[in-house]
């Protein structure tokens, strides 16, 4: 059977799976729809999470990021795990107490004001929708690669899946699917990840792999191979910063602190029975994440080695098995993800550090001397001739390393898998925010629960047709934008969620004007240098102590933490039933009770 | 004030302490209350130094220097950075969850109501 039939088989197998999951769990009401009745169990939440979590970006993107960014692709490995600790010690184990259904519930309820609350709705939307384009393209992207459809056709077919569970299931249906997504998306990153271990250094385990010696008798472990290899490309040593040390904090930092703010990961906290169960649960995600996150940057590093012995130096037009320019190449380059000038016009791939060309690739529509697609662009004087989109190295792994066709169908499967379940949690916390804090506590409180279960179904199903429209016509600073997210979340909701539990004292006023100058400060700085609105340069010497967009969600969050306890020290205390009912939300005691109402 | 006998009271979880006699009490007693959360605040304090020396000092401030040493073919800073933080991170989640059993547990605050009998 052919690759691309196996893949058909794949694909459809896990989709026929996921909707007769989401048939069997439907939702009967608000609270199976808002947090699947609270009966999850921690392992089961934990899998979920997993699954909710790792989107298309840590399962297509990040082993590329790795590959190319070597020491400086640890701000993500570190970045993503580590908030789930603030997440288990801070936060999770409190809001399950707190026992409401969604983010925004616990900052109004806490912060007793319905402007906490509107606030809090407003920073959730914009994340969550931030994040959920990214998704729906990814959907698209695989199946273009994979199955040979239009992006277009491929973010159809994905909205279509998503929006059979999710509006059908609600939190309920989302769960149990997202427990057969992690074990599909597992699957499918860790089988090629052993066998180019295998392949590399003769050991299965990637994340022993990738200290081990490289089979090719050289005496080099994987990482002095890589660090000798790029150094005479001209790059930085592999296992070197490139990234001034401040960056690199901050970066890591507002990673962490964004993660353990989004609400989509916060909500899977509150569908667990115990409080007890918010903390082993929050392990057991961290567990199945960093069984993928361990893995990606051996299958990195490897996928670096592997792809300069095959292209650098290979003769483009010659076969494959003398010495020729592999297959893949070509494949990627015929989708536009690898673009080769041939400077010196020798015939030969040239590969080493800087960028072969100026501005983004154009191709001309003609081909070369040696059947190369050709560029409209003018080559730089250096003697790179390669040009690499970095997400291709999970995708084109199976390829590089001969891996069978049955592997690269899963592949596919595994990736569309983590983009839909990233997905539906994104959509579900926003549906949720919408049917329950604007519809219910802001505008309509008399509301039966039967219409509140029709308005969050209607408004999963506007939020679907939405991220589809932005899947299918991204606008241009989506991928530039993912630092957003997370700026977001760190500069507005996770300090003032944190506050809301640790200090008492906090009071309305301050955690408002916290968030809001945290948001406003972060947006700004992000839109100054990532827009094309105020003609900024993007580069160290002009940021603000030398921290990157993608890393001022830190300065965000102190920006918000100084404002806040500055207004709160000059206005009212906290209501006396508000301490109460932090008091409350500190001990454990009675929280299956509170979910009972 | 109780404030000051909580404190000798209560040194670690699992030390041997007087198991919690108000269980019958109608409601939590406010000293009780207040020792289990500065328990708490002090064991989240504890595992955070830990989160942070792993991460931001192993990974990225001390991560030169510890480059010197290698374990198990990798510089250390770098198996800091991109393996070994996220085996410590998972330990501490699991820890803490363990030890505020524990704490719960002896001040009388857990919720595992229906075992418990009482109102606590």
């Amino acid at each position: 059977m052919s690759t691309q039939v196996l893949t058909y088989i794949a694909v459809g197998l896990s989709f026929a799976l996921y909707i007769g999951i989401a048939i069997w769990s439907r939702a009967g009401s608000t609270k199976e729809f808002y947090v699947a009745g609270g009966g999850v169990h921690p392992v089961a939440n934990g899998m979920a999470t997993a699954a909710d979590w790792m989107s298309a970006a840590s399962f297509i993107s990040m082993a590329g990021i790795i590959a190319f960014a070597g020491y400086d692709g640890s701000v993500y490995l570190m970045g993503w795990t580590g908030g789930y600790v603030l997440l288990a010690l801070l936060l999770a184990p409190y809001l399950r107490k707190f026992g409401q259904y969604t983010v925004p519930d616990f900052i109004g309820e806490r912060y007793y004001s319905r402007t906490a609350r509107v606030v809090a709705v407003v920073c959730l939307i914009a994340i969550s929708f931030t994040y959920i384009a990214g998704q729906m393209r990814g959907v698209g992207v695989v199946f273009s690669h994979f199955l040979d459809v239009p992006i277009n056709i491929g973010v159809m077919v994905g909205m279509a899946v998503v929006f059979f569970y999710a509006v059908l299931g609600g939190m309920k249906g989302i769960t149990y699917t997202q427990v057969a997504q992690y074990c599909v998306l597992i699957f499918a990153y860790m089988t090629p990840a052993v066998f180019i271990s295998m392949l590399v250094t003769g050991i299965p385990v990637p994340q022993l792999g990738l200290g081990a010696e490289v089979l090719d008798g050289s005496g080099q472990t994987v990482l002095q191979k890589l660090d000798t290899t790029l150094v005479d490309l001209g790059f930085t040593p592999y296992t070197q910063a490139s990234k001034s040390m401040t960056d690199i904090f901050a970066i890591t930092f507002a990673l962490m602190v964004g993660t353990a703010g989004l609400p989509h990961v916060i909500v899977r906290f509150f569908t667990v029975p115990r409080v007890t169960d918010a903390r082993v649960s929050a392990g057991y995600a961290l567990f199945f994440i960093a069984l993928l996150y361990t893995t990606a940057p051996a299958v990195g590093a490897f996928a670096r080695i592997n792809f300069i012995e095959t292209v650098n130096g290979s003769t483009y037009a010659a076969p494959e098995e003398q010495g020729g320019t592999p297959q893949f190449f070509k494949t990627f380059e015929d989708i536009g993800l690898i673009r080769w000038v041939d400077k010196n016009a020798d015939g030969v791939v040239q590969y080493s550090a800087g960028r072969p060309f100026d501005g983004p690739a154009e191709f001309n529509g003609k081909r070369g001397p040696s059947g190369e697609r050709l560029l409209t662009n003018l080559p730089t004087s250096n003697s790179n001739e390669v040009d690499v989109d970095r997400d291709i190295m999970v995708l084109a792994n199976p390829e590089i390393a001969k891996l069978p066709g049955w592997v690269i169908a899963l592949v596919a499967a595994g990736g569309i898998a983590a983009a839909l379940s990233t997905a539906a949690g994104l959509l579900l916390v926003i549906s949720t925010s919408i049917s329950h804090d604007l519809l219910k506590k802001t505008f309509r409180p008399n509301i039966s629960d039967r219409n509140e279960l029709h308005a969050a179904r209607g408004a999963a199903i506007i939020a679907i047709l939405v991220a589809g429209y932005l899947g299918i016509n991204p606008p241009g600073f989506v991928a530039q934008v993912v630092a957003l997210a997370f700026g977001l979340a760190a500069a507005s909701l996770f300090p003032a969620i944190l506050m809301g539990i640790f200090v008492k004292r906090m009071n309305r006023e301050g955690a408002i004007a916290g968030m809001v100058a945290g948001l406003l400060f972060t947006v700004g700085y992000i839109a100054y240098f990532k827009s094309s609105w105020f003609d900024a340069v993007n580069t160290a010497d002009h940021w603000l102590f030398g921290i990157s967009p993608e890393g001022i969600g830190s300065v965000g969050m102190l920006i918000n933490f100084a404002v806040a306890f500055l207004v709160a020290t000059r206005t009212a205390d906290t209501p006396d039933a508000i301490k109460d009912l932090v008091d409350d939300i500190r001990i454990p005691t009675g929280a299956g009770v509170a979910h009972r109402h | 004030m109780p404030d000051k006998d909580d404190k000798e009271v209560y040194h670690h979880a699992g030390d041997n302490l007087p198991v919690h006699d108000q269980h019958d009490e109608e409601t939590l007693s406010e000293e009780r209350v207040r020792a289990y959360w500065r328990a708490n605040v002090r064991l989240l304090t504890r595992l955070l130094a830990v989160w942070f020396a792993v991460s931001f000092g192993a990974g990225i401030v001390f991560v030169e220097p510890l480059n010197s040493f290698t374990l198990g073919g990798f510089p250390l800073g770098f198996w800091f950075a991109q393996q070994g933080a996220i085996y410590v991170f998972m330990v501490l989640i699991f820890v803490y969850a363990y030890q505020m059993r524990k704490i719960e547990h002896h001040f009388g605050v857990d919720d595992d109501a229906e075992d418990e009998g009482g109102t606590v």
